[in-house]
Parts: C-alpha cells; sequence; structure tokens
C-alpha cells in the first residue's frame, strides 16, 4: 500500500509477488510481495540469516522459487540468469565475484555479453559488423570505467585492483548489460566511511542514469540516506516496509535486530535482589578460601 | 589520491638497494672474466682436435681440423659462452647481446658447454670402455669447459639479494647468480629491421629446431638437449628473447607469417624422409594440442577423452578415402573428406557435449575419460562379429591411398626449386595448412565476444552466467569447435599413418597423439597460449622419437617432468601474463602503466567524494 502511495504515476520495473523459496524442510523466503518503480532506490534490509540474498537468488534466476512469481516490466521472467540477464536486470555479489585474472576491460566486456550478437563465424571470419561491433563495445565499456573511475585502470588484472575498486568494477561490469534494474548485494561491506560516500555518490548518479535499484544493506546509515523505500526481510517474512524513517521507527524491526524484552522481565527490585545475593556470595566464597 | 601513486613507485625504486650478492667462488671481477674468455677459447680450439681414436663413437670425432657431431656442439656453445663473455667487457659491438643480465648469461652458457663436452666424454669413455678412448681435443675442451665455468661462477651476480633473506645458502646462491634483471625497454628501430630482426629469429628458430630433428643418433641429441636448455635461457637471461618477443607482439602478423614461412622451410632443409616424417606427426599432434587448447585453456573445460575425435575424423576420413579394406567403398575428393572427418567430429562433440557439460570440473573429466574409452571400443567391436562389420575392428581401416590434389599426388616425391620433397614433406605441408587454420580459429575466437565468454565461464561459471552468458550453449560451442578441430587434424592423419586402428586412439599409450600426452602438451607449453601447445607437443614428440632406448621409463620419466614442471614452472613453459600472475605472487610489480586519463574524464565517485 506505501507503494501506491510514494509513487502512483511511475511504471513498476520488478513485481514479485508471492514469493517462497523452501531448501527441503527450510523455508528461506516465505510469500514475500516486493514491487520496484523507475527511477526508485528500494533497500532490503534485515538480519543476518534473514533470507535477503536467497530473495536476490529468486530474482536473478540463480534459484528456481518454489512458489510465486517475479515481473520484470509486466513479463514474467525465466527462471535462467542468462535470460534474466538479457531481460533487464543486473546484479553484484555478497563476496566479489569478478573474473579475477581477466583485466578490468575485459570484466566490462564480458558485461555486454547479451547486449551484441557477433556470433562464432562473425568472429572467425571477420564478418563486416564483427569490427565496429567490437570497438562499440570496448567505447561503451571505457565510458562505464570513466563514470565508475576505474579507466586509468583499464589493462589492469581485476585481481590486482584494491578492494574497493573492486567492488567498483563489479557495478561497471552489472551496467554494462544496460540493465533497467540493477540489485546491489551488500555494496559497501567492509569499505570504510570514505569509500561509503563514494559508493553512495555512484548509486545517486546511476539512479539518475533512469535505473532502478534494489540495494541489500546492513549499514544503516547508508540505508537511511539512499533509499527511498525499505522494506525489511526477517526469517524469510517481509514484516514492514516503508519510507526510512518509518522503518526505522518501527518496533518490529528494533526487535529484531536487539529482541524483545522476554516475558516476566526482571523489574528493578529483582535486579538488585540478584545484586545482593551475587555480593553475598561473593563474600561466602572468599570466607572459604581463608 | 594522486599523489599516492609517484610515491609508491619511487619506494620500488629504492628499495632495489640491498647488500650486493658476492660470486659462487670469490675471484677477482678482471681474473673471472679473462679466465672465461680464456676457457671458451680454449674449449672451441679443443673441437678442432680428435677427440677420439675410432669411428665407432657416432659422428666420427676423429679428424682433425673438422669438429663433427658432438664437437659441433660444444664449439657452437663455447662462441656463444665468448659472445657474451666479450659483451660483458663493454666491447661496442656486442652490447646489445646482453640487455637483461650480463653475467648470468656468461654463466649459463658455459655450464651448457660444460655439460655437452662432459656429456661427450663421458658417452665416448662409456661406450668404447675407459677413458683411454680419449685423445688430447676431448681433454682441451674439458678443461677448457671447466676452466670457463670456474671462471663464469666469479663474475659477479646480476642482482641483488632479496631484502628479506639477505645471506641465502650455497643452494640459494646458485639459483639466484643464474637470475636477471629485465631489459630496460629498447629504442624503436625502424620498422624494417625491426621485422628482419624477428625473421632472423625465427630463421635461428627454425633452423635449431631443424637440427634437432635431424639429429641421428641419442648422443648427439640428448647433446643437442642439453645445449638447447641451458643455451636457450642463457638467450633468456641476456633479455633477448624479451626484446624479441616485444617485436612480435608489435608486429603480430609479420611474426606470424614469419613463422609460418619458418616452418614452411622445414621440409627442405630435411633430406631424410624419415625425419620429415617425424616433422608431419609433430604437426598432427601440435595441431590436435592446439584444438584442446580452445576447450581446456580457454573454456576451462578438463576433457580427458579428447583424442576420440581425433579418431572420429580419421576414420571418417578413412571410410571414404576409397581404401579397399573401407566397408562404404567410395573415394571422395580430399575436400570432401575434410568436410565430412570435421562435420563427423562436430557431430560426435555434440552428442557427447550435450548431456556432459551439464556437470563441473572432476565429474566433467571422468566421464570425458569414459566417452574416449568407448570410442575405442566401440571402433573394437564395429568388427562384424561384435557389431556390424564398419570398421574392421582392431585391424582398422588399412591401405588408404595417397590424396591427390589438383593432380599433385602427395605420396610421390616432387622436385620443388632444385630440392626434392618427399612423401612425408608433402604431407607436412598439408597439416601446416591445417595447423595455421587452427591457429587462425583459435586466435580469432579468442579475441572475440565467444572467447571473452569461455574465459569468463573459465573463471567464474556463476557469474559469468549472471552476466547474461549461457553456459551450457557456450560451452557445447567450445567443446564442438574443439571437436571439429580435431577432426580435420584427423583426416589428414589417417592418410599420412596409411592406416587407421583402434589402438591409436587410447587414454595413455607409448605414440603421442592420446589424450594423457595431448593434456601434457598443453599443460606443459602453456594453457590458452598459442606457442605453448606447439613447442610442448614438439617436445613431447621429439624425445620419445628420438630417444628410443629409454621407452621403457618413457611414461615414468614423463611424470618425473611433469612433476618437476608443476613444483617450478607451474603456468607452463610459455605463460600468459594471466597466467604468470596466476601462479607467481609478485605483488603489484607486474601491473602496466597507469594510462594518463583524458581531460576531464574524471569519475563520478571522484567528483562526489
Amino acid at each position: 500500500m506505501t507503494t501506491t502511495t510514494t509513487t502512483a504515476t511511475a511504471t513498476t520495473v520488478l513485481d514479485a509477488s508471492g514469493v517462497t523459496m523452501r531448501f527441503g524442510g527450510l523455508t528461506a523466503v516465505r510469500d514475500v510481495d516486493l514491487t520496484v518503480n523507475t527511477g526508485e532506490i528500494v533497500g532490503l534490509i534485515g538480519p543476518n540469516g534473514a533470507g535477503k540474498t536467497t530473495f536476490f537468488n529468486c530474482l536473478t534466476g540463480l534459484y528456481v522459487p518454489t512458489e510465486g512469481k517475479v515481473a520484470y516490466k509486466g513479463t514474467v521472467l525465466p527462471p535462467k540468469p542468462h535470460l534474466v540477464t538479457q531481460a533487464g536486470i543486473a546484479r553484484t555479489f555478497q563476496n566479489i565475484r569478478l573474473f579475477a585474472n581477466m583485466t578490468v576491460l575485459e570484466n566490462v566486456l564480458v558485461g555486454r555479453h547479451t547486449r551484441t550478437k557477433e556470433g562464432l563465424w562473425s568472429a572467425l571470419l571477420r564478418l563486416p559488423g564483427f569490427k565496429k561491433a567490437e570497438e562499440e563495445s570496448r567505447a561503451r565499456a571505457m565510458e562505464l570505467l570513466e563514470f565508475t573511475g576505474l579507466a586509468a585502470k583499464a589493462d589492469h588484472l581485476a585481481r590486482n585492483l584494491p578492494y574497493g575498486e573492486q567492488r567498483k568494477l563489479e557495478i561497471a561490469r552489472a551496467l554494462a548489460s544496460e540493465p533497467g534494474l540493477l540489485l546491489l548485494d551488500e555494496p559497501t561491506a567492509g569499505m570504510n566511511p570514505q569509500e561509503t560516500r563514494a559508493a553512495e555518490e555512484l548509486i545517486f548518479a546511476i539512479r539518475d542514469k533512469g535505473i532502478a535499484v534494489l540495494v541489500i544493506e546492513h549499514d544503516i546509515r547508508f540505508i537511511m540516506n539512499l533509499c527511498d523505500r525499505v522494506a525489511v526481510l526477517v526469517q524469510g517474512e517481509k514484516i514492514v516496509e516503508g519510507p526510512a524513517e518509518v522503518v526505522q521507527a518501527d518496533e518490529r524491526v528494533i526487535a529484531a535486530y536487539l529482541g524483545t524484552p522476554f516475558e516476566g522481565a526482571p523489574g528493578e527490585a529483582e535486579a538488585a535482589e540478584v545484586e545482593a545475593a551475587e555480593a553475598d556470595a561473593q563474600s561466602s566464597t572468599e570466607g572459604d578460601d581463608k | 589520491m594522486t599523489t599516492d601513486i609517484p610515491m609508491d613507485k619511487s619506494n620500488d625504486t629504492t628499495k632495489v638497494s640491498t647488500a650486493p650478492a658476492t660470486p659462487i667462488i670469490p675471484l677477482p671481477q678482471a681474473a673471472a672474466r679473462a679466465l672465461t674468455v680464456a676457457g671458451s677459447a680454449v674449449a672451441l680450439i679443443g673441437t678442432f682436435l680428435a677427440w677420439t681414436w675410432t669411428d665407432e663413437f657416432p659422428g666420427n670425432l676423429t679428424v682433425t681440423g673438422y669438429p663433427g657431431g658432438l664437437q659441433v656442439l660444444t664449439l657452437v656453445g663455447s662462441v656463444l659462452t665468448l659472445l657474451f663473455a666479450l659483451s660483458g667487457y663493454g666491447i661496442p659491438g656486442l652490447r646489445w647481446l646482453t640487455p637483461g643480465g650480463k653475467n648470468s648469461p656468461v654463466l649459463l652458457a658455459a655450464l651448457g658447454v660444460f655439460g655437452t663436452t662432459g656429456y661427450a666424454m663421458g658417452a665416448i669413455s662409456q661406450e668404447l670402455g675407459g677413458l683411454v678412448n680419449l685423445e688430447p681435443g676431448a681433454w682441451v675442451s674439458g678443461i677448457g669447459a671447466l676452466v670457463a665455468l670456474i671462471g663464469a661462477l666469479g663474475l659477479p651476480v646480476d642482482q641483488p639479494y632479496d631484502a628479506g633473506d639477505p645471506t641465502p645458502n650455497l643452494w640459494g646462491r646458485i639459483r639466484h647468480s643464474l637470475t636477471a634483471p629485465e631489459p630496460a625497454r629498447a629504442k624503436d628501430l625502424p620498422s624494417w629491421a625491426e621485422i628482419l630482426i624477428i625473421a632472423a629469429g625465427f630463421g635461428v628458430g627454425l633452423y635449431v629446431f631443424a637440427y634437432g630433428i635431424g639429429t641421428e643418433y641419442s648422443e648427439l641429441f640428448i647433446g643437442f638437449l642439453i645445449l638447447t636448455a641451458f643455451g636457450f635461457t642463457a638467450v633468456t637471461r641476456a633479455g633477448l628473447l624479451k626484446r624479441l618477443s616485444h617485436l612480435t607482439a608489435k608486429h603480430r602478423n609479420v611474426a606470424m607469417a614469419a613463422a609460418f614461412v619458418a616452418a614452411i622451410c622445414f621440409p627442405f632443409t630435411q633430406t631424410n624422409d624419415q625425419f620429415a616424417l617425424i616433422g608431419a606427426n609433430i604437426l598432427i599432434f601440435a595441431t590436435v594440442a592446439l584444438g584442446l587448447n580452445v576447450v581446456v585453456g580457454l573454456a576451462g573445460l578438463l576433457d580427458l577423452g579428447y583424442v576420440a575425435f581425433l579418431g572420429v575424423g580419421a576414420y571418417a576420413a578413412a571410410l571414404v578415402s576409397g581404401s579397399p579394406q573401407s566397408s562404404i567403398g567410395v573415394e571422395f575428393p580430399f575436400w570432401a573428406a575434410v568436410l565430412t572427418g570435421a562435420a563427423a567430429s562436430l557431430i560426435f562433440g555434440v552428442v557427447i557435449g550435450a548431456p556432459t557439460l551439464r556437470l563441473r570440473g572432476d565429474y566433467l573429466a571422468i566421464v570425458t575419460l569414459g566417452f574416449g574409452e568407448i570410442f575405442r571400443i566401440t571402433m573394437n567391436n564395429l568388427n562384424g562379429n561384435s557389431g556390424p562389420d564398419v570398421t574392421n575392428g582392431s585391424n582398422g581401416i588399412p591401405n588408404i591411398p595417397d590424396l591427390e590434389i589438383f593432380g599433385f599426388n602427395l605420396g610421390l616425391p616432387h622436385d620443388v626449386l632444385g630440392t626434392e620433397l618427399t612423401r612425408s614433406g608433402n604431407y607436412y605441408l598439408l597439416m601446416l595448412l591445417c595447423t595455421a587454420i587452427v591457429v587462425l580459429v583459435f586466435r580469432r575466437s579468442a579475441e572475440s565476444r565467444i572467447g571473452r565468454a569461455w574465459v569468463a565461464i573459465r573463471e567464474d561459471e556463476t557469474a559469468a552466467t549472471a552476466m547474461g552468458i549461457n553456459g551450457f550453449r557456450l560451452k557445447l560451442l567450445a567443446f564442438a569447435l574443439g571437436a571439429s578441430l580435431a577432426g580435420l587434424a584427423g583426416t589428414v592423419q589417417a592418410h599420412v599413418s596409411y592406416s587407421v586402428t583402434p589402438e591409436q586412439y587410447q587414454f595413455a599409450g607409448s605414440v603421442p597423439p592420446n589424450s594423457a600426452f595431448l593434456l601434457a602438451a598443453v599443460i606443459l607449453g602453456g594453457m590458452g597460449t598459442i606457442s605453448g601447445p606447439l613447442i610442448g607437443a614438439a617436445l613431447l614428440y621429439l624425445i620419445p622419437a628420438k630417444l628410443q632406448f629409454m621407452a621403457e621409463y618413457q611414461l615414468l620419466l614423463f611424470g618425473i617432468a611433469l612433476m618437476l614442471l608443476m613444483r617450478f614452472r607451474p603456468e607452463g613453459l610459455v605463460a600468459d601474463r594471466r597466467k604468470q600472475l596466476e601462479f607467481h605472487e609478485t605483488g603489484q610489480l607486474d601491473v602496466p602503466e597507469d594510462k594518463p586519463l583524458p581531460e576531464g574524464a574524471t569519475g563520478v565517485a571522484k567528483a562526489g567524494a
């Protein structure tokens, strides 16, 4: 309901409804609905093990959801990762998965795979379109490297980049497939505050290009700055969704992160009693030692 | 941010000033150099004297004034040592010889001379029964080589020790004295001169290779191996190879053409048909290895049954060759036979690949191993008894007639430009054409969208599919392409060897084109490169073919060699930059220079920060 109020006019890019993922007896994701509209940055938060990445994998075809469906711009996505990417959803990974022994430029060129058509024959016979397509791909890839600030390192091996730049390269590679929706899985994990700020700027710049972003993150401040809307996943279920401030103040979210006072929680009187008893016990053990 | 980079650079350059390394044998530098020059000169003179009294030892080392056989090797080695040592004096015309290391090439060349001369003396006294059979010439050369080696060990070491380990033990010091710094970048010569240098480089390569194939007895071949191993390392340490590879990288098409021309020249240097046949067989082996490199090196699919595709191509060509024993009894022209062979392999590749390529890693390896054996057993069983009569079972298809292309009968010797081209020479040239095609296919597919997708799959299949790559389809494409390249080679192989039998296509055997040796050639040479499998295949074919006496221990020695290689040079003999970085942690030293950014091309992230 919150979605309709915030962006009533925007078109829906991603529409996941009733997504459920079971691994045997374990239900990792239970009946989750989520929509992302154009020009939106949506955050997905939740404690460790809440099923965020599993949900991501369901969206990108890496897993086939047990129930529910995922639609991109109105068409239901086929459960094959490469077809999902072709449809227009690109992603990054929580633990960086670059092609470590390829150069930075080659990594981005691989991202262009679905947007180019040159097949084996074209490559072997160097058909007329081949050179042009190859040059276009290179130009486009260099553009993206400049966009992410990696152009100077185009010929370095991906494995030699520092951590923060590897994260940026993963984003550049994902952008190379010209997506309408970018899924970022913990893009600032392990980054220092400056790098996190830079990542924020980068994500805003991506949004300004007209690409919707769905981001998983643990850094609450980052999410608060960035997201138009936040959904909270706890134990596989979406418990709340709404603007960042609302979500932050929600009791259920606080409970999920910090826990709830259990029933019959100790009052002050009991606490004082326990303390007194402990002090007593301590003095008596000291007495035993003598 | 930007100021950090130059600071790092300056740190790197100042780090070099550590304790200078002492030579193995403490000698004054001038004395050491003089000893080396004198020693190698003496060794050189010794080769003109008789080394033994009887021509029972092969190569006739009895003539004074005319070096023969092993003496020639010592002669070449000592000339090389002499040149490197004189270059160390800074003699103007010779300084270009050692742009990299100054003294380690001298030491390596001296080791090579000492090795070959010592081996020759040992072989003579062992075969003829005692040291008495050595004439003074051998002693002159031997002592000269020893003196040169002592002198070379006394030369200062090219590189200081690492800061982390300032005083290694003796073995560490010897190993260290063989290392050398990288050569500085050469000045650009006019392009005709650079092309001439490339041509000369390939000319020398061809000569050395042709000499190796043409060695007529195993003593000479062993001496040749010792000298080439040390000489090649010496040339590498001197920085000459780096210079040459820099040039070939600059003029890639010229270099390819030069290599091709050098390869064409090979059969004209061989008068003996037997040696040209070795050349043709090496090419078959190398071509198939290169085809396997598409599958293993690019796409990362470990295929242990690859020789089956060679077999399919060969059987298909044999069946349509017009051989009287062929169950079909048709005779296709060569072009049609080639297409048939390649197409049959392609279909076989797809049929095997479609179910198996859903597996990854070790599972795929085991399944391909199984399919490779299934092919061989099936060919054995299609004999009319246990199955329909197609392949004559274990007898195979013999009497495959020679090819005739445009009225040119490949079975007969021909006179070309005054030299005789034998039957094997003809087939060698035909096979060379196939190799060229495979090289072209490999290079072009590797440098395309498809090739990048293959490498991406090899690196991380999950990430590759998430980038929109249809993993299964591309793996099948790599498998099918590899299969048809092997099939192409198979069609020529059927004609070269007159007959095809199931036993030629097994997993491991004593004659090289089998799955284990193919994979070994790829790994030994260097995965993912073009020259790697070619060199690996040449070595793996040539060494067993030349050293018949060790046939019994072949697999044992082969295993030991592979283990040593994996320990000391896991990236293979020819390493691409990727592999080198993958296996040797060189930190950030090997990364290319940062390119200056064009004006106004600051990243968004930087602008925002």
